[in-house]
């Protein structure tokens, strides 16, 4: 019985079944209908599989095509984590005319290497044309090099740098079991007892918290909420909701730590005010600590040359990191030129809700575009000097000076 | 649907404590069955589709359930999972459909002679009927699970099957991703269109995946018979018109359904069936008959009785809102149905429908006059 099965089923479903053992195989077939189930599931060509994305506008529809779909319909990393899987994200949400989504997600390292031929065009497209195959991502945490690192206050209320991080050898959020969930919170939190003096903190498990813990979490602007993205729930990170899900912060409420949201890790350092060198250099000496921690218990960050560090969303690969502030700009706001001017500095501008969220007043959340390609380093300078420019052109609009639009910020380093 | 499931070798190497979840808030039949025990016993078998028993579960333990509804917290993927999985299932099963045992025989009765009377209730107050159940086609994975090419091959099925209907029953299909707005609001104003699922119980079991590839609605000329391919069964088939003339509603209904089983006969395929579960449906609240017959009904009065909920469930039925589960009545129009699907046939549950009905709508015209009720009140079922 055995033979005649894994001669129908693909190489994924073989060593499953045949890992199984005889027992086990012999209580899964009852009726005699049941081989034959099985024999009609993977009698379907891929032809018969390939979404339909005639309606889709996300970078995983522009870059997959039947012929890639065929071959690599079958394949599967060594967590049995599938093509299917990866772009369910995608099939399910088609994409707004506007907002380009990426459409699909890694469910472990493996899956960047495995799907490398869907995987590589997408992120060459997301990621301004950086080529994973030629190229090799730039990784640096020294805070020192920032210069101008401090802004006018009158403008800028509030600083932040954040990034994400995954566990070497744990599957990622949306492929996960409950046991490797709740591994990553293990070990994170065991580092994150770790850290002392001004970093020193205390863990917060979202599903123990007590009601009072939970307001004040809210109310700092520190507590996630169960995903309710249909780009996130269709890619499966909500599930188990909220085992294994936590929040860690330092004391000072300025080093933040999400566990097990849409990475293992979502980094955070913030503050008031305008001292972005100071947020940027707490938060690499915080980065640098955990990781070591992590390592004298024998576990590391992903991270590879190509890709830099490897998180769930390909949007994220490379620092993963976002710096951004909350800036007051009025007068800049109403000039068209602003956002050509955002453009050419390789910024952004979001709501101060973050992404998805509307402008309130003229304050904005101004923050890098890129990800993948530039060092941390250099785009936290490319923040802070853009910002920098944009304040300097409020100010002139304000005098009633004249402003200009800057030439674009150069693209990867040759 | 394979979220972190497909890898289920991959996770025997984690320990059955490290991935039992964690059920402490939860409040549902998978939840009050499932130990960690079972857990073990359960979690390195899979069916020959690749269903495992974290697939099983996973709607119940992301959806822990409300203190006051007892949901079931467990789908089928396949047909073999009720038996593959029995050890969990035939509990739930019992615990859900009033003690029905593991060993007990169900009985399936689509003859409409044997229904007696339900040809005459009172229009005044019976404002409409309708019968719906679901099928699947054997072979075929189930919505929690299938694959676009599965999906894809059951739609093209049920519209061939359909469309070889005749008489009153002739009609047409509409594919969900196909229809045109002016389809599409006839269909909403017949309110007949179904929409992507929006309850986390239905999403966390993965039956919305790749909406709306595959999903359509079929319904006659008529628009008394209708036919959802690919929403949360295979198909939902439903037969329904204004007035109380429940007789009529249910005879097209077995005509119906009758004439596609035959129809996918025809084409080599059949209904899952088994002489233990009846009709096999995704989920184990649907099994049996999958039926649910029942009216919308003005019972002002008699809703506002001390008795009400005590008389309905001697009668064995279920009150609901006029715009189904979970909503509420509205001017004193009631959604009144029979409350079991296993262990009756569907003759004997449209006849309690039939009669608990006509009982009260007798009740709410004693209530009218101020007259008192005492008499009629029914012996539990």
């Amino acid at each position: 019985m055995a033979s005649s099965f894994t001669r129908v089923i693909s190489g994924r479903n073989t060593a499953v079944m045949l890992a199984m053992g005889a027992g086990t195989l012999t209580s899964g077939y009852l009726l005699s209908n049941s081989t034959e189930a099985a024999e009609r599931r993977k009698c379907y060509p891929p032809s018969a599989d390939f979404p339909d994305l005639r309606k889709h506008n996300n970078c995983m529809a522009s870059a997959l095509t039947p012929s890639i779909y065929a071959r690599l319909k079958d394949k599967s990393t060594p967590n049995n984590w599938t093509l299917d899987q990866c772009i369910q994200t995608g099939v399910d949400n088609p994409g707004h005319p506007f907002i380009k989504t990426v459409g699909m997600v890694a469910g472990d390292e493996e899956t960047y290497e495995v799907f490398a031929e869907l995987f590589d065009p997408v992120i060459k497209d997301r990621h301004n044309g950086y080529d994973p195959r030629t190229m090799k991502h730039p990784t640096d945490l020294d805070a020192s090099k920032i210069t101008s690192g401090f802004f006018d206050e009158r403008y800028v209320l509030s600083s932040r740098v954040r990034t994400g991080r995954s566990i070497r050898g744990l599957s990622l959020p949306p492929a996960c079991t409950r046991a490797e969930r709740r591994e990553v919170e293990r070990v994170v939190v065991t580092a994150l007892a770790g850290l002392k003096g001004d970093l020193a903190g205390r863990y917060y498990s979202l599903g123990e918290m007590t009601e009072r813990e939970q307001q004040q979490l809210i109310d700092e602007h520190f507590l996630f909420d169960k995903p309710v993205s249909p780009l996130l729930t269709a890619a499966g990170m909500a599930r188990d909701w909220p085992d294994a899900r936590g929040i860690w912060h330092n004391n000072e409420k300025n080093f933040l730590i999400w566990i097990n949201e849409e990475d293992h890790t979502r980094i955070i350092s913030m503050e008031k005010g305008g001292n972005m060198k100071r947020v940027f250099e707490r938060f690499c000496r915080g980065l640098k600590q955990v990781e070591h921690l992590i390592q004298e218990r024998g576990w590391e960050f992903m991270w590879n040359e190509r890709l830099g560090y490897v998180l769930t969303c390909p949007s994220n690969l490379g620092t993963g990191l976002r710096a951004g502030v909350h800036v007051r700009l009025p007068l800049l706001n109403k000039d068209p030129r602003f956002k050509k001017i955002l453009d050419n500095l390789r910024l952004q501008k979001r709501g101060t809700g973050g992404v998805d969220t509307a402008a309130t007043g003229d304050i904005f959340d101004i923050s890098n575009l890129d990800r993948l390609g530039k060092s941390e380093v250099e785009l936290v300078q490319l923040v802070i000097d853009g910002v920098n420019y944009l304040i300097e052109c409020e100010k002139r609009l304000e005098r009633g000076q004249d402003i200009k639009i800057p030439s674009p910020v150069p693209q990867f380093r040759k | 649907m394979p979220f972190g499931n497909t890898h289920n070798q991959m996770k025997m190497k984690y320990s059955s404590e490290q991935e039992y979840p964690d059920l402490s808030k939860h409040n549902n039949h998978m939840a009050k069955i499932l130990t960690p025990a079972m857990y073990e016993r359960l979690r390195s078998k899979q069916t020959p589709s690749g269903f495992t028993l974290d697939d099983v579960i996973q709607t119940g333990v992301d959806n822990p359930g409300h203190p006051f509804i007892m949901t079931v917290g467990c789908v089928a993927g396949d047909e073999e999972t009720y038996e593959v999985f029995k050890e969990l299932l035939d509990p739930v099963i019992e615990d859900r459909h009033g003690g029905y045992k593991p060993t007990d025989k169900h009985k399936t009765d689509l003859n409409a002679d044997n229904l007696k009377g339900g040809d005459d209730l009172d229009p005044n107050y019976v404002l409409s009927s309708r019968v719906r159940t679901g099928r699947s086609i054997r072979s075929f994975s189930l919505p929690p699970h299938c694959s676009r090419g599965e999906r894809r091959a059951v739609e093209k099925l049920s519209i061939e099957a359909l469309a070889s209907l005749s008489g009153d029953l002739k009609g047409k299909y509409y594919a969900l991703k196909n229809m045109t707005e002016a389809e599409q609001q006839q269909l909403i104003d017949d309110h007949f269109l179904f929409d992507k699922p929006v309850s986390p119980l239905l999403l966390a079991s993965g039956m919305a995946r790749d909406w709306p590839d595959a999903r359509g609605i079929w319904h006659n000329d008529n628009k008394t018979f209708l036919v959802w391919v690919n929403e949360e069964d295979h198909l939902r088939v439903i037969s329904m018109q204004k007035g109380g003339n429940m007789k009529e509603v249910f005879t097209r209904f077995c005509t119906g359904l009758t004439k596609i089983e035959s129809l996918f006969k025809d084409r080599g395929h059949e209904f899952m069936w088994s002489e233990h579960l009846g009709y096999i449906l995704t989920c184990p609240s649907n099994l049996g008959t999958g039926l649910r017959a029942g009216v919308h009904v003005k019972l002002p009065n008699m809703s506002k009785h001390a008795k009400f909920e005590e008389v309905l469930k001697k009668l064995r039925l279920q009150k609901r809102g006029t715009g189904g589960v979970d909503t509420a009545a509205v001017g004193g129009v009631f959604d009144i149905s029979n409350a079991d699907r296993l262990g009756f046939s569907e003759v004997e549950l449209v006849q309690m429908v039939v009669d608990g009905v006509r009982l009260l709508v007798d009740m709410e015209k004693r209530l009218e006059k101020g007259q008192s009720i005492d008499d009629l009140m029914p012996a539990q079922k």
